[in-house]
């Protein structure tokens, strides 16, 4: 398996002298294709940071970073559709970003959204779509950029568990049939189980790997399954102690 | 393998049912008729209480009617004025001024305000002179206009333009300021830069608060004329301002009154029209309450 994000003994600060803040400090982290990974840590750990700096809005201070794929694509907890665009106009203006000729780009995007099962809904204004269905649009933008590698950062913690747990199903199947690599950051440990291949567990101030946990429960996983709680139960476990230490 | 496997007809059918329950019904609106009378009787009663009052001070006898006359008096010589086709010309004049005004100043305010958002060095130098110029009367712009230009329509274009563009200017920049951080950083993940992350975000982004700028504009503007109007007669060009001039040196007060009548309803209706404007960008947009 080819490695297509390694970050090597990264530090990134923030400052610079006595005023300095130390969001990572020295991690270092592999993700193979096709891989799901999920960074979990609590606040204060970095993890958007580790986020920004992979996709490139940021720079590192210390280490190396490199990136082996076609493009990468990053989703906030917000959609951030553009209001001024219709839906289809959203993905559509990530295509002609790409350099997408105009008589291509429309059919592209209704493929796109029939990907996120928003077939229908090309013509909506963003404000007509619930919030789940607007991260979907997100992610038909996403995926509009030719990415393989998607950096996801809290994309489901503004929703309901109902929504979240059906966009669950949704977005490993989209991983699965669209060959992606996934960084995907959350809170939640139960998602982060749920999800991933593989649960990075980050410290807070300054952010370091603490542990890697390897998942290795068959798929589809279910969220309620005994085997992803009894998991999640560690880790959480695992995480406490490390808040814990920040006490006084 | 756990028991219950996820087929893919399951979650499509999981998907969108989830997608029509948490799209709402559209909110039943009532009817047309209904809704156009529960927006317009507050504002019939507002005038009808307004031309009761006049009339009851009328009525009071606190000064002459050649001075103050009443109601009926006024609206039946505002009457007979909009039957004459030589005051339509005068509105005709005194409107072609207001938009080529207003318009030079969108197209100034627009340039200038791009300018300094765009450029720091430019806004540290007249930032604070932008808003400066716009809380100067613009009555204030007419002497020294008048000495650059006479009694000319250049005269009173000058201080139209010069009320108006700052306000343009200034929605611009707070438009361009206050586009969310989060659309910025979209723009960047999706790699807009220089000409483009101005096109395709920051000039849409910043478009409700233009809009803002253009009313408060139109306002200035506006306000500008009137008084350009007033103290700037060109010869020859009879607009609404220079009649009402007219009539006060004639002593007509009735005149007058339906000039300020005639006046106030342009401003209503312009004003009317910008809330079309905000209120369909508000709605296309999703900012309304409902």
């Amino acid at each position: 398996m080819s490695t297509v994000v390694r970050i090597d003994d990264v530090t990134k600060k923030y400052g610079s002298g006595s005023n300095a803040l130390l969001a990572l400090d020295h991690v270092s982290l592999t993700v193979d294709k096709g891989e799901f990974v999920c960074l979990l840590g609590a606040s204060g750990c970095g993890k958007s940071t580790l986020l920004s700096l992979v996709a490139g809005l940021d720079r590192i201070s210390g280490g190396t970073l490199e990136i082996n794929g076609k493009h990468v694509a990053l989703m906030f907890q917000e959609a951030a559709l553009f209001p001024w665009l219709s839906v289809s106009g959203n993905v559509e203006l990530a295509l002609r970003l790409q350099g997408v000729g105009r008589a291509d780009r429309r059919k592209r995007a209704g493929e796109l959204l029939e990907i996120v099962r928003l077939g229908g809904f090309g013509g909506k204004r963003p404000h007509e779509l619930s919030g789940g269905m607007r991260q979907r649009v997100a992610l038909a933008r996403a995926l509009a950029q030719n990415a393989d590698i998607l950096l996801m950062d809290e994309p489901f913690g503004a929703l309901d568990a109902m929504t979240r747990d059906i966009l669950h199903d949704e977005l490993e199947r989209i991983w699965r049939e669209q060959e992606l690599t996934v960084l995907f950051v959350t809170h939640n440990v139960r998602e982060a189980v749920r999800l991933g291949d593989r649960v990075v567990l980050l410290s807070s101030r300054p952010g370091r790997v603490l542990e890697d946990f390897k998942i290795d429960h068959p798929r589809p996983r279910r969220i309620d399954s005994t085997e992803v709680a009894a998991q999640a139960a560690e880790i959480t476990d695992r995480l406490r102690a490390e808040v814990a230490r920040h006490a006084s | 393998m756990p028991a219950e496997v996820i087929t893919d007809d399951k979650t499509a059918d999981e998907v969108s049912g989830l997608d029509a329950l948490e799209l709402a019904p559209r909110p039943d609106r009532g009817d047309r008729g209904r809704r156009i009378w529960n927006s317009a009787w507050p504002k019939l009663l507002a005038v009808a209480i307004a031309i009761a009052a006049w009339q009851l001070v009328v009525l009071s006898e606190w000064k002459p009617t050649y001075v103050l006359p009443g109601p009926v008096d006024v609206f039946a010589d505002l009457k007979e004025l909009a039957t004459t086709p030589d005051f339509w010309d005068g509105v005709r004049l005194t409107l072609t001024r207001a938009f080529t005004g207003f318009l030079l100043a969108v197209a100034i305010g627009t340039v200038i305000g791009a300018a300094v958002s765009r450029f720091a060095p430019l806004r540290a130098a007249i930032g604070s002179l932008i808003t400066g110029l716009q809380t100067m009367p613009s009555i204030m712009w007419f002497p020294l206009a008048i000495l650059l230009f006479q009694l000319s329509e250049s005269a009173i274009m000058f201080v139209v333009v010069i009320g108006a563009a700052p306000s343009v200017a200034n929605g611009l920049i707070s438009g361009i300021d206050y586009v969310p951080r989060t659309w910025l950083r979209v723009g960047q993940v999706l790699g807009m830069k220089g000409l483009s992350k101005y096109r395709h975000l920051i000039l849409p982004a910043s478009l409700p608060s233009f809009i803002s700028g253009l009313k408060q504009g139109w306002a200035f503007s506006w306000r500008s004329l009137m008084a350009g109007e007033l103290l700037v007669i060109v010869p020859g060009a009879l607009s609404v301002g220079a009649r009402m001039q007219n009539a006060r040196d004639l002593h007509e007060a009735s005149l007058v009154i339906s000039y300020i009548i005639v006046v106030l309803i342009i401003g209503i209706l312009i004003d009317i029209l910008f809330n079309t404007a905000d209120n369909a960008l508000r709605k296309r947009w999703g900012l309304t309450g409902n």
